[in-house]
């Protein structure tokens, strides 16, 4: 049986900012929600579900805030999601909603995702100690710095690549009005310059934390024809792994591979670096982009990565421009970053990325992971509705 | 849509798990239970969902360990909701339907018992006016009593005689934590705790962990003799508020039911974890006197935080399996007061697409 | 002995929220000791406003004051208050109706008995000596004797300091226990020794053993011993302080692979400059004095070179 077709009509977001000191909760989910329903020439009236998604609840001190949300959201009286799966929440709750739709079940459904990080502390969140353990736990950064490292050994990396990918993404960033951070003047030398915090990562190759939201209205084939120009959704795909395993991949995990590869397959996609025009791709730390540029098949798996973000074929002008946005490196509202690299990707096919537009993007690549790199979710999107 | 249809249950309830709060080793045997079941292996499961919650087990992250408890190499298509398995069931069909998989296996689980579970719900509230003064949840369940009482809407007979029904029902079912039946004069003589409630009108605080696996068409037939086709499945939200709304009463349960088509059902498993909800939801939901209701004992035998609400489904299920009913009915609730439910109503006989 | 081990674990973190328009309006009041409804598209007046407007949507502008004084609607009697409520002895919280208003709003009631509670009885609001724009402005509500006592009305809001934001502190006590399997590994450590298992289908040994192996979701069974040296596949050095952090940076957190075990751990690294850790360094647990020793890793207070030539990359490149 076949997916039913859906595609992304309305996309918005918030101004992140390391503190959004202006909205509550709700208020910072309604600025990205109205932005998106306008842009869908919607009202809340017209959706029929909703579905949110956000990363640990210890982040903002609500259990559950959905809940408490469902009023100011427009969702009471009507279906609503919550979606939880780490780092990747953005995508995966993405995913959930074009899956309501693909089901058949409803024709439009908006979806939002968002963190307010400035009413807690992460680094306090993801480190709270855990009895009779050795307490070097130091946040993401910390988890993420030795399987770096790994890369770097086993693709025998130059290691000015990690402040390539972080001045070019900020240097994006300057074209993005939505961004956090507006860094002008980074350079890779201003990058290498920076404080190394989790060696082998500085400050300058690490996300800032951010207050934000995201949301997409996803219908179906019926309301799609109202829009000038809908992304399509050409695949969706989830794969999960432990986050410790004997032996296991940390550094171009299977449940990537895996994930790549379905992709691919159900987005009618043979050679990704060819036929993908734009890839949003979630790079927390600067040397996540080489590392998941081989792990996703853009690059051979043997230190392509490196090669390619070296080369300058992820910039704007490049072969496969990566995070044109800005990415994860500019704004990391955490639970909603990855619907932003979903929603980012939808911009670009719908040529309504603004200033950070790649010319002529027929399909584009959305991706999300989390958790110890065990986590993923990914999406192709594409101007033209997919004939499989 | 596609039929799909409840092929496996397994569950475990207890008052104190002494186990991490990760549960996975509750989780081990029950995944088995579900493989004996079907006489599948995990590489059969077409798709994972699972649900719990990061302040019940006190740390971020909670659910990810979870996952080891499948056997993630190779790994598998799974997500995970920060709510009961009834949601996490729920996103799983979904997946069903749009066709990428045939097959589900959905599970949750949660050690309530881990920190003061009335006290740590306080959380699930409206973070700037209500949280701040740890309302509790027994305390918002009084709130809700009293109003109905105060309305007669009900009356304390009509509670005591929900909890008699269910502790005397739940002397059948291995499972339940708490049990035996007495008689409504004796409930009533017992006394009042958080008044308008007695301690019997509580579900109480239970750990647990549940595995539901579904499966679309002839897959479904393949393994089970009497599949339990969900017919109808939909899930609906209220505003928090305690003020603004009318507290006798469940619009959103009463849409679930209205979605899901309640006409005709034998049995109903409601998750009431007060007893004064099980008989707003009986109305809610239009179950007349002629439906069974709770055979297993329901929440107030046993409430396992994030499971309790699926395993209602699983209890409705059986009752399909074992020929004892054609048509049953699942309820989920999550929030304060019944703020938000899922209605699954299981068939015996197969819709046809 | 009991099965598993447990120990206390606080959550604790003071929230600083920022209110937006709405709600710091209604905070705004009662700092400045007066209740602020919003009055919604359906004509009702309602206490605390909501942010937005349940029928039209749209973000709440209409603002009325309602009075310190109300009816209870209804009320539960609190018998066995939990930490972080109004009041420290038994109570009730209640549903109250202010006068003015047309839903009801939820606070705590200052009474000794369930019997000197009602529904309809009139109630009053008693403020906070300090107040800070906060919902604990309000003390509680308290029985209103008289209609002539009630306590006047509050002098309006300083509009030009409006509340924004509000910490709302946040503490949770659990008690955290370890599963059987990592039990008996922390047990063994306050023996001295590194316990392992063995997963019994692919026969990797686990450290600390697993309830499941992640590969075959079996638990680990067999036991096994293992050395307290072994190798640092890969490290990170944390020079980053942050809240809540244990050792003081900078800092090496490394992965150390153990002779004998197929999965490594995450310890510190010290008796070294940290910048010349290396992957592939054999290093050899230091523990600490015996009479400090718990059920805890801790045990070990870190890793140190063994000065044995590193390992070669080829031994340990499938643990990266």
């Amino acid at each position: 049986m076949a997916k039913q077709p859906a595609a992304v009509v309305g996309i918005g977001q918030t101004h992140h900012r390391a503190k959004r000191e202006d909205v509550s909760m709700a208020g910072l989910c309604r600025e990205a929600i109205d932005r998106a329903l306008l842009d869908a020439g919607m009202t809340l009236d017209d959706i029929d579900a909703i579905v949110v998604g956000k990363a640990p609840d210890l982040f903002e001190g609500v259990m559950m805030p959905e809940l408490f949300l469902a009023e100011s959201l427009g969702a009471a009286g009507k279906p609503l999601l919550r979606v939880h799966t780490a780092g990747s929440v953005g995508g995966s709750t993405a995913i959930v909603a074009s899956s309501l739709v693909q089901a058949g079940v409803h024709k439009r459904v908006l979806t939002v995702a968002y963190e307010k990080q400035s009413e807690s502390n992460a680094m306090w969140a993801l480190s709270v100690p855990v009895p009779f353990n050795m307490p070097v736990h130091a946040g993401a950064g910390g988890y993420f710095a030795p399987h770096v490292r790994s890369y770097i050994r086993r693709s025998g990396a130059p290691t000015h690549i990690g402040a390539i990918v972080a001045a070019k993404d900020r240097n994006n960033a300057l074209r993005n009005p939505y961004a956090h951070l507006h860094n002008e003047g980074t350079t890779v030398e201003s990058v290498l310059a920076s404080q190394m915090l989790w060696d082998p990562i500085r400050y300058d190759e690490t996300c800032p934390s951010s207050d934000g939201a995201c949301a997409l209205v996803i219908v179906d084939e019926d309301t799609a024809k109202a829009s000038p120009n809908p992304a399509w959704i050409h695949g969706t795909v989830m794969r999960s792994e432990a986050t410790s395993a004997a032996e296991r991949d940390q550094v171009n995990p299977q449940a990537s591979r895996d994930a790549a590869a379905a992709l691919w397959k159900q987005a009618g996609i043979t050679s990704p670096i060819d036929e993908i025009d734009a890839a949003e791709i979630y790079v927390p730390f600067s040397w996540f982009e080489p590392m998941w540029l081989e792990s996703l098949g853009f690059a051979d798996a043997n230190g392509g990565g490196w090669r390619l973000t070296e080369s300058g074929g992820t910039a704007m002008d490049g072969k496969i421009p990566v995070n044109c946005s800005g990415g994860v490196l500019s704004s990391n509202p955490i639970g909603a970053s990855g619907m932003l690299r979903f929603g980012e990707a939808a911009l670009q096919v719908r040529g309504a990325a603004g200033e950070h537009q790649v010319d002529g993007a027929r399909k584009a690549l959305g991706h999300a992971y989390g958790g110890g790199s065990q986590f993923f979710a990914m999406w192709v999107v594409g101007a033209d509705k997919p004939t499989n | 849509m596609r039929d799909v249809a409840v092929v496996g249950f397994a569950q475990r309830q207890m008052e104190e798990f002494d186990g991490s709060p990760t549960c996975v080793e509750l989780l081990v045997p029950l995944f088995e239970e579900c493989y004996e079941q079907t006489g599948w292996t995990r590489k059969d499961v077409g798709f994972w969902c699972s649900g719990s919650s990061d302040y019940l087990a006190g740390r971020s992250f909670s659910f990810v360990q979870a996952v080891d408890a499948i056997g993630v190499i190779p790994p598998v298509n799974e997500s995970h909701v920060e709510m009961d398995l009834a949601w996490a069931l729920y996103e799983a069909w979904l997946k069903i339907q749009t066709g990428e998989v045939d097959t589900a296996l959905v599970y949750a689980f949660g050690k309530s018992s881990a920190g003061v579970l009335r006290r740590t719900l306080a959380l699930q509230l409206e973070p700037y006016t209500m949280t701040p003064l740890w309302p509790d949840t027994v305390s918002l369940a009084g709130l809700q009593a009293r109003v109905g009482l105060d309305a007669g809407a009900w009356d304390e007979r009509a509670m005591a005689e929900v909890v008699n029904r269910s502790l005397t029902a739940a002397e059948k079912n291995e499972y339940a934590v708490r049990k035996g039946g007495s008689s409504v004069e004796e409930l009533l003589a017992r006394p009042l705790y958080a008044d308008p409630l007695r301690k019997h009108d509580c579900a109480p605080v239970t750990d647990g962990a549940a595995a539901i696996v579904l499966a679309a068409g002839d897959k479904a037939r393949e393994v089970c003799d009497r599949p339990a086709w969900i017919s109808g499945l939909a899930h609906y939200v209220d505003p928090m508020s305690m003020g603004t709304r009318d507290l006798t009463r469940s619009p959103s349960a009463e849409r679930a039911a209205a979605a899901a088509g309640t006409a005709g059902v034998e049995v109903a498993e409601l998750h009431a974890p007060f007893s004064h909800q099980e008989l707003i939801l009986r109305r809610e939901l239009g179950l007349g006197d002629d439906v069974a209701i709770n055979p297993s004992g329901g929440a107030l035998s046993g409430n396992p935080m994030f499971s309790a609400g699926g395993i209602r489904i699983g209890e409705a299920a059986k009752k399909i399996w074992s020929g004892e009913a054609g048509r049953t009915l699942g309820h989920a609730t999550s929030g304060p007061a019944l703020q938000q439910n899922l209605v699954c109503v299981l068939d015996a006989e197969q819709k046809g697409a | 002995m009991a099965r598993t081990l447990s120990a206390p674990v606080t959550v604790a973190f003071d929230y600083t929220r920022s209110t937006g328009p709405v709600v710091g309006r209604f905070l705004t009041g009662l700092r400045d000791g007066v209740v602020v409804a919003g009055r919604t598209s359906d004509g009702r007046v309602v206490v605390p406003p909501p942010e937005f407007d349940p029928i039209t949507h749209e973000a709440l502008t209409d603002f009325v004051e309602v009075a310190a004084t109300g009816t209870v609607s209804s009320w539960t009697w609190v018998p066995e208050p939990v930490k972080g409520q109004p009041l420290d002895h038994p109570f009730a919280f209640a549903l109250v109706t202010l006068d003015g208003a047309d839903t009801p709003f939820l606070h705590a009631l200052h009474v000794t008995s369930p019997d000197e509670v009602s529904t309809g009885m009139r109630v009053q609001v008693r403020w906070r000596g300090e107040r800070t724009g906060a919902v604990t402005d309000i003390e509680a509500f308290v029985p209103l004797a008289d209609e002539d006592s009630a306590s006047p009305a509050g002098g309006g809001l300083l509009e030009d300091h409006l509340v924004t934001g509000v910490v709302t502190p946040v503490e949770l006590d659990y008690l955290y226990a370890a599963s059987p399997e990592e039990s008996a590994f922390y047990r063994g450590l306050a023996e001295g020794k590194i316990l392992g298992q063995r997963c019994p289908a692919c026969h990797k040994v686990y450290v600390p053993p697993r309830s499941a192996c992640p590969v075959d979701g079996v638990a680990t069974t067999e036991e096994v011993e293992l050395s307290e040296v072994g190798t640092i596949t890969t490290f990170c050095i944390v020079n980053v302080p942050f809240l809540g952090q244990k050792i003081k940076p900078p800092y090496v957190s490394a992965y150390v692979l153990l002779d004998g075990a197929d999965i490594a751990i995450l310890h510190l690294i010290l008796d070294i400059p940290a910048d010349e850790v290396r992957m592939g360094m054999r290093v050899k647990a230091v523990w600490k004095p015996r009479e400090e020793w718990g059920t805890t890793i801790e045990n070990i207070s870190h890793f140190s070179p063994t000065g044995d030539p590193d390992a070669d990359y080829d031994t340990y490149k499938q643990h990266l």
